[in-house]
């Protein structure tokens, strides 16, 4: 695990949804580079705990703190975190309007302020990463699922993020498609950029995670290196969970 | 399993049939395919035998096209009198404008007209369209309203026909449009000020007829300006017509907003847009297509609307017929000249729908596959 300075600090986190505490007491701090996979049953809060990273989800007490900026009301260090930090979703949640180029371009144009073709050879680079550059002047509704998801990453990745976050960005593939999503992912976790991946696959997990982490009712259960993690489960319930993700 | 490999025959694609079909078979699939079919096709052609003909005889072959007031009376209900409307034409087009002034309002009229066709197609929206439209809007006040540049003064009491439909309808959707964009925002906004604000402003308008909105801005309004203060009466209803608009499509562009999944905001948000940047470059352009046939229907609906203006006695299209048939000689014909109206309505209402299907053709690629 690499040793630096945390990118991201969560202490003594916690949110409801109206009555429900969906993150209880949540401390975790994630070191620049450190590959991090969430796991856990349905309603554990690893999507919500992802999602404060960005803001996408506000945290009522505790600190968060992100690349050295605490996280409150103040719009524009949101925005500015935002920036530093990428996104990928479960349902892609490309805009269906623009083609492929423009879906990648958008940001780099209107938040980083850079000219046209600068920002096309900069989306060109990332959708030529993904193994997608022919596909650039097509609409997201004709492509694939795996494909649609690729460009999704490629997206994320056009403001040369610090931290990328992937909430279950398998789960709704077609399984065909779930290797070349996962290739691409795989990638990017070698080049050294700071991962939080909320997943199931188990595969991906013990090939690149530096760390995995298992929640259930809002809180962290365990965390290890996912050798110790898969291995020798020290809690019950992460032995039970496992033995119904791995069972089949 | 079995270790012999079956030869796959890989099927070419092949073209799909053509369809040939020549016009009995097509006759009768479509009308005469069973009994049903038939006896509904035989009530309707009896129905056409038996008004058709009539009709036709009235609309055009015992029809009198002159100014003749004698001709007219006496072919009486054997025949239309188009007369009335070659008499009386361009008072029901323009109203009391001056007589001798009317080529005014025809020129400025067709500006506008000309432009509204234009700004239609969509290799035209670039920036000098809104520059065209300042341009055409101080022409069409210039050439109505004079008093510069040599032409008399006409004042906007005299305005009426066609050309203040077209203003009323085309200044009223121009500012309603945007105006309920904020709106239907606004009522989105997680700032409570705003909210409420929003949802006060489209439930009291809602609330209320158009002719009382129209009633208040023309009577009620000037009891509480300062004394000495009036603005022109065109203006206030105008004001009307535009806030009571934009309150419906308030609701029509939400219907659009809620429309669009979550996570497109929140694609957009993880990217870093600020509001306003995520509403023009994603909600919007996304949401306003979904809606663009209930927008056109409130269009249609607001240009119709117009004609309500004559209860505070400016007299559009409707209303300068209304002048028209105040002449005891032609009152008589006031079926022929409400036709001619509702032509003129039904021309522009038409061309709106069928230009409604035309956009939402050209906005939607992407949104479907190819």
């Amino acid at each position: 695990m690499p040793a630096t300075e945390p990118i991201i600090e969560f202490a003594k986190v916690n949110k409801w949804y109206g009555q429900f505490h969906v993150l209880r007491d949540v401390d975790l701090n994630v070191a620049k580079g450190e590959r991090i996979v969430i796991c856990g049953p349905s309603g554990s809060g690893k999507s919500t705990l992802i999602r404060c990273i960005n803001r996408l989800e506000e945290h009522q007490q505790g600190t968060l703190k992100v690349d050295g900026v605490e996280l409150t009301d103040d719009v524009k260090a949101i925005e500015a975190i935002r920036k530093e930090v990428g996104m990928v979703f479960q349902q892609f949640n490309l805009f269906p309007h623009l083609t492929v180029l423009q879906n990648l371009t958008l940001a780099p144009m209107w938040v980083g302020k850079i000219p046209k073709k600068e920002a096309d050879e900069r989306a060109m680079v990332q959708l030529k990463r993904v193994k997608i550059a022919e596909q650039a002047a097509k609409y997201p509704l004709q492509l694939s699922g795996g494909q649609q998801q690729r460009v999704a990453i490629a997206r994320a990745l056009c403001l040369t993020p610090k931290i990328m976050l992937f909430d279950e960005p398998t789960s709704a593939l077609d399984p065909e498609m779930i290797k070349e999503v996962l290739d691409v992912m795989i990638e990017l976790a070698n080049m050294g950029i700071t991962m939080l991946c909320v997943t199931h696959e188990m595969g991906f997990a013990k090939s690149v995670a530096d760390r995995v982490i298992f929640m259930d009712q809002g809180q962290i259960i365990e965390q290890n290196s996912p050798v110790e993690f898969f291995n020798n489960p020290k809690s019950e319930r992460t032995r039970d969970f496992l033995s119904k993700i791995l069972a089949h | 399993m079995s270790t012999a490999a079956v030869a796959l025959q890989l099927i070419p694609s092949r073209p799909p049939p053509v369809a040939t079909e020549g016009v009995l078979p097509w006759l009768k699939r479509n009308l005469f395919s069973d009994w049903k079919n038939t006896l509904g096709t035989l009530i309707v052609l009896a129905v056409l035998v038996r008004y058709l003909p009539p009709l036709l005889n009235w609309a055009v072959f015992n029809a009198v096209a002159r100014p003749d007031n004698a001709a007219c009376r006496a072919i009486g209900h054997e025949g239309a009198c188009w007369g009335v409307i070659a008499e009386k034409y361009r008072l029901i087009l323009f109203g009391r404008y001056p007589y001798e002034q009317q080529w005014r309002p025809l020129v400025a009229t067709t500006l506008m007209v000309v432009l509204i066709a234009a700004s239609c197609y969509r290799a035209f929206w670039k920036p000098w369209l809104i520059g065209a439209w300042v341009v055409v809007l101080t022409a069409f006040f210039v050439l109505m309203h004079g008093g510069v540049l040599g032409l008399t003064p006409v004042e906007t009491a005299r305005w009426g026909g066609f050309p203040l439909t077209i203003m009323l309808s085309t200044i009223g959707l121009a500012v309603a449009f945007p105006l309920s964009v904020l709106v239907a925002l606004g009522r989105r906004s997680r700032l409570p000020g705003i909210r409420t604000l929003c949802v006060l402003y489209v439930e009291l308008i809602r609330g209320v007829p158009l002719i009382s909105v129209l009633f208040m801005a023309s009577f009620m309004f000037p009891l509480f300006m300062p004394a000495g203060w009036s603005i022109d009466v065109l203006v206030r209803v105008q004001v009307g017509i535009i806030l009571f608009s934009a309150a419906y499509l308030a609701e029509v562009v939400r219907g659009g907003l809620q429309a669009l999944p979550r996570g497109q905001v929140e694609a957009a948000a993880s990217l870093g847009l600020s509001y306003w940047q995520t509403a023009r470059k994603v909600v919007l352009p996304q949401s306003l297509r979904l809606v663009v046939p209930a927008i056109m229907n409130t269009f249609i609906g607001t240009f119709k609307d117009t004609s309500l203006v004559t209860i505070v006695s400016l007299y559009d299209l409707t209303g300068a017929l209304q002048l028209a048939l105040g002449d005891s000689d032609w009152r008589k014909f006031f079926l022929e000249g409400q036709l001619f109206v509702a032509a003129i309505y039904f021309v522009c209402c038409f061309a709106m729908s069928r230009y409604s299907q035309w956009i939402e053709r050209h906005l939607n690629t992407g949104t479907r596959r190819k």
